[in-house]
């Protein structure tokens, strides 16, 4: 009996939890350490790594082009969008303009990347606090998207799309029609899962007042994307530094008003509903400008055609020499960001010169947003843990890279 | 591509900088359209508060901090801070040096995100942070040795994990590699996006 006195002494209501790193509603492999009190949560110890690949590292042994492809592995449910990034930096290291063909194919792509994101999320998240029949509509179209994907770069999620310079082939013309044709009927399928989920009493109850985000939070944790949008501050990287062409498309931004779960969920249905206009918009503008070069013409980052490696050696020498030694890059150092789905996913790029990176850092828009899983969930319940990590977006190859 | 005046406001801003904190900032200058700060360690701290409190500058949000290694400096590690205003909209970098083992100041005081970079930065090159509450690697394995993005240690790592089916466990080994690494050196002659080789004129006047 005297062995276990000491236990009488402790407080049987606090015990710890160890969450993860196989479970449906971590998104991935994260494992949480939960210290409760009942069934209140009173701190959270997040371990990540447990899907670090050495993507920075692998980036300094290969070449910019070869390097390319490790970003379609970061967020998965959104590749295209970090293609973007790391072109955008090497661009601007380069200094060269891309054909504004190019800047249409890339934006538009880059919204069916944030649709796609989206509906990964609203599905999933929505699965997390118990609906299961929106996930599989989500999905549905999630699909129809990947298809896109597959018919301009031939692979349905690592597209490997975007080139330093352009990207890689011009979409053909019955792609763009499908894609508009998708963009007219997709509004009726948000209905139709807003129908579903908005304004549940279930649903509403799970996710109003939970994870509350203010200003402050936004600045000490370094916040982007939807969190901050979530909590009424406008701030969407492609209308405060606009890259590409997007400060000539018509768009809105959506912003909440309370920063909790729930507007959060709206903040992404709406955001789907305006990517669809820039889609649209993209499309047009695409038949407007009609046939052009889709990556920078007479530059060494474009290989020559099939056609012209067949009669002119320094054609075929050409080919050669970029897919082997790659392209040079200037000496320098350089930040470029973009709006991604999940926030700012920045790139930071070091160059002396050569033919590989230096130094390329990576920031993951979602690296911070899990850190502050300890101050969101502090004082919530156990079953709010899940629906908070769910609204914070998180997808674990970009935080452990 | 960037436009003028926006780059002269940022050198205006590295001005003030300059001007507020003649102890701790060593050089500012606009490249590429970004202001970079070099500053000196001790004073970094000091620095970055000012950054985030004054009016002028602004920078309430912390976006980004990492490690760079150049092995033949005496400090071989670059500290670089990235911040971003939204209210006025703009960025700086704060770029300081420092070797293995003197410590860089934590700005985790300043910033609460600041926590998982520096663990990062730690983890990933060995870089000490004075006065961080939890100084832990992060991204590696546990019981990891050694700093990966350091320049002298290999692509490959020291060790390799595998499932073994006779131990019903997952085991650690030396790597063994079936071939060597392949390292090619391309830098060669031909230079990249500028110059022309001889003979590339003749491309444009090749028969039809």
């Amino acid at each position: 009996m005297a062995d276990t006195a000491h236990i009488s002494e402790i407080d049987d209501r606090k015990f710890t939890l160890n969450f993860g790193p196989q479970h449906p509603a971590a998104h991935g492999v994260l494992r949480m350490i939960l210290d409760l009190d009942g069934e209140v949560v009173t701190r959270v110890d997040s371990h990540i790594g447990l899907l670090h690949r050495g993507t920075e590292k692998l980036l300094e042994y290969k070449t910019f082009l070869q390097g390319m492809p490790y970003f379609d592995r970061l967020d998965y449910c959104s590749p295209m969008n970090q293609e973007h990034a790391w072109c955008l930096a090497i661009e601007k290291l380069l200094g060269v303009a891309i054909p504004r063909r190019a800047s249409l194919i890339r934006v538009l792509y880059s919204e069916i990347g944030r649709i796609m994101s989206h509906l990964l999320n609203v599905g999933t998240g929505v699965m997390d606090v118990g609906a299961l029949t929106p996930i599989t509509w989500c999905f549905e179209e999630r699909e129809k998207l990947c298809v896109f994907y597959e018919r301009a770069s031939g692979s349905r999620m690592h597209a490997a799309y975007f080139r330093p310079g352009g990207v890689h082939q011009d979409l053909p013309q019955p792609l763009l029609d499908d894609i508009a044709e998708w963009c007219d009927d997709f509004p009726k399928v948000l209905d139709q899962i807003e129908s579903l989920v908005t304004e549940n009493r279930i649903f509403k109850q799970r996710m109003v007042d939970i994870g509350v985000v203010d200003e402050k939070t936004i600045m000490d944790w370094g916040f982007s994307g939807v969190m901050v949008r979530g909590s009424g501050l406008a701030w969407d990287l492609r209308r405060a530094q606009p890259y590409e062409c997007y400060s000539e498309l018509d768009f809105k931004i959506p912003v909440g008003r309370n920063g909790d779960n729930y507007d959060r969920y709206v903040c992404r249905m709406d955001e789907m509903r305006e990517s669809t206009k820039i889609m649209q918009q993209c499309i047009e503008l695409l038949a407007k400008e009609g046939p052009g070069p889709v990556l920078v013409p007479g530059s060494k980052m474009a290989p020559p055609r099939r056609a012209e490696m067949k009669n002119s050696m320094e054609a075929l020498i050409h080919h050669f020499k970029l897919y082997t030694e790659g392209f040079h890059v200037p000496e320098g150092e350089t930040y470029a960001a973009i709006e991604a789905p999940k926030g700012e996913f920045g790139v930071y790029l070091v160059s002396d010169g050569t033919n590989r990176p230096y130094r390329a850092k990576i920031r993951a828009p979602g690296y911070p947003h899990l850190q502050a899983m300890d101050h969101l969930c502090k004082g919530h319940m156990l079953a709010d843990v899940s629906a908070v990590l769910g609204s914070l977006d998180i997808v674990f190859g970009e935080i452990d890279r | 591509m960037i436009d003028a005046e926006a780059i002269e406001s940022l050198k205006d801003l590295g001005a003030h900088i300059s001007a507020r904190q003649p102890d701790a900032v060593r050089a500012a200058n606009v490249v590429l359209g970004e202001l970079t700060i070099l500053a000196e360690r001790d004073h970094v701290l000091s620095l970055l508060r000012f950054l985030r409190d004054d009016q002028q500058c602004n920078f309430e949000t912390f976006i980004d901090v990492c490690g760079v290694d150049y092995p033949e400096r005496a400090e071989r590690f670059e500290v670089v801070y990235h911040l971003l205003s939204m209210r006025m909209n703009h960025r700086v970098r704060v770029r300081v040096q420092t070797d293995e083992d003197t410590p860089v100041p934590s700005v985790v005081s300043l910033w609460p995100v600041a926590n998982w970079f520096e663990r990062e930065a730690f983890d990933m090159y060995g870089i000490q942070f004075s006065d961080h509450p939890d100084l832990r690697r992060i991204l590696t394995d546990y019981g990891f040795e050694g700093y990966p993005l350091r320049k002298d240690f290999p692509l490959t790592g020291h060790y390799e994990v595998r499932y073994d089916d006779l131990e019903k466990r997952v085991v650690y080994e030396p790597v063994e590699l079936a071939q060597e690494y392949r390292n090619f050196d391309f830098l060669s002659p031909w230079e990249g996006m500028t110059s022309q080789i001889p003979g590339d004129e003749k491309a444009e006047e090749a028969p039809e």
